[in-house]
């Protein structure tokens, strides 16, 4: 079951903690994998973890933030695969975390572009072929702030539930053609962006969580793994909340 | 035929995977073809690229037909 032999996959921000256990896992479960980040050294490092010999696995560096990007991406990744594009999988983004009344606007573009612009290229670049092939799989990374919303982030989760409503309408764009396209959306995972809180604050946070614990990059690689696989074949639209029960949407 | 209308012909043959001779001027992409909305978007993305043209939205709208899309093309192709 959920196996990906024969696959191709693009993860983009695969040099962070959660990208780079996507990665991975996919990897893990016979897929081909691109990894695309903006830190070639450390995306060089994290694919010679996932596959020492270099066997399925190549890196394909990319500074999304530049509008040209995403369509670049898919052609080399494409090139350096060797292979059409089966999966991409959307979890390359940024916070700019401030109160709203506090807020530039350069703090609000800088996020929508690279949290939901970039992913909408992505998405139009890769489903081109997805739609001539009639097979394909877009997993795109949301968060639980993008359901439930978050003091200090009016920026990052207009971005998630833009992904959210995105995801709904391209699932239904490209239903009829064996493609689907789904979310999920983490809860607090254990990740160099959550090791800055403080004792106190995680002890808050641990409260909130029903499961008891942070989430692990691999919780999050492993839901990706399942949306990407053929099981999958008819789920459409959703968003696969990973959160260890802390918001039940 | 022309040379512009051959090539849509071929490309209406390749993508909808319909019979040469269903292709006739007069056949609609959706009524006639079996086209969906998808393919229709799809068939004028492959009339772009094979005749170096751009379709803006509101012409593609426009194109129904075999004959719709040959025209369009000429006329682009002329200008």
């Amino acid at each position: 079951m959920f196996r990906l032999d024969g696959k191709t996959a693009l993860v983009t921000g695969a040099s962070g903690g959660i990208g780079a256990a996507i990665a991975r896992t996919l990897h893990a479960q016979g897929a081909r994998v691109v990894l695309s980040g903006t830190r070639e050294a450390v995306l060089a490092a994290v694919a010679a973890e996932i596959a020492p010999d270099g066997e399925r696995v190549h890196v394909c560096p990319a500074d999304l933030s530049d509008p040209a990007a995403a369509d670049a991406l898919v052609s080399a990744a494409e090139v350096a695969a060797g292979a059409p594009l089966d999966i991409l999988v959307n979890n390359a983004g940024l916070t700019r975390d401030g109160l709203a009344i506090r807020m530039k606007d350069e703090d609000w573009n800088r996020v929508l572009e690279v949290d939901l612009a970039a992913p909408f290229r992505l998405c139009r670049a890769v489903l081109k072929g997805m739609l001539r092939r009639r097979a394909g799989r877009i997993v795109s990374i949301a968060s639980i702030v993008g359901v439930t919303g978050n003091a200090g982030q009016a920026n990052y989760a207009a971005a998630k539930a833009g992904m959210i409503g995105m995801t709904k309408s391209l699932a239904q764009e490209a239903g009829s053609r064996g493609v689907t396209v789904n979310v999920v959306a983490p809860g607090f995972v254990q990740t160099a962006m959550t090791d800055v809180l403080s004792e106190g604050q995680r002890e808050k946070l641990l409260g909130g969580i029903p499961l008891g614990r942070m989430g692990k990059p691999e919780d999050i690689a492993a839901s990706v793994a399942y949306l990407a696989s053929d099981e999958a074949g008819w789920i459409t639209g959703t968003t696969l909340n990973v959160n260890g029960g802390m918001a039940m949407p | 035929m022309s040379e512009i209308a051959d090539k849509v012909k071929k490309i209406v043959v390749e993508h909808l995977g319909v019979e040469e001779s269903k292709v006739t001027p007069e056949a609609s992409f959706i009524d006639d073809l079996g086209a969906d909305s998808l393919d229709t978007v799809e068939l004028v993305m492959a009339f772009e690229e094979a005749f170096s043209v751009e379709i803006p939205e509101d012409a593609a709208e426009k194109i129904a037909t075999v004959k719709d899309a040959i025209d369009y093309i000429e006329k682009q192709k002329a200008a």
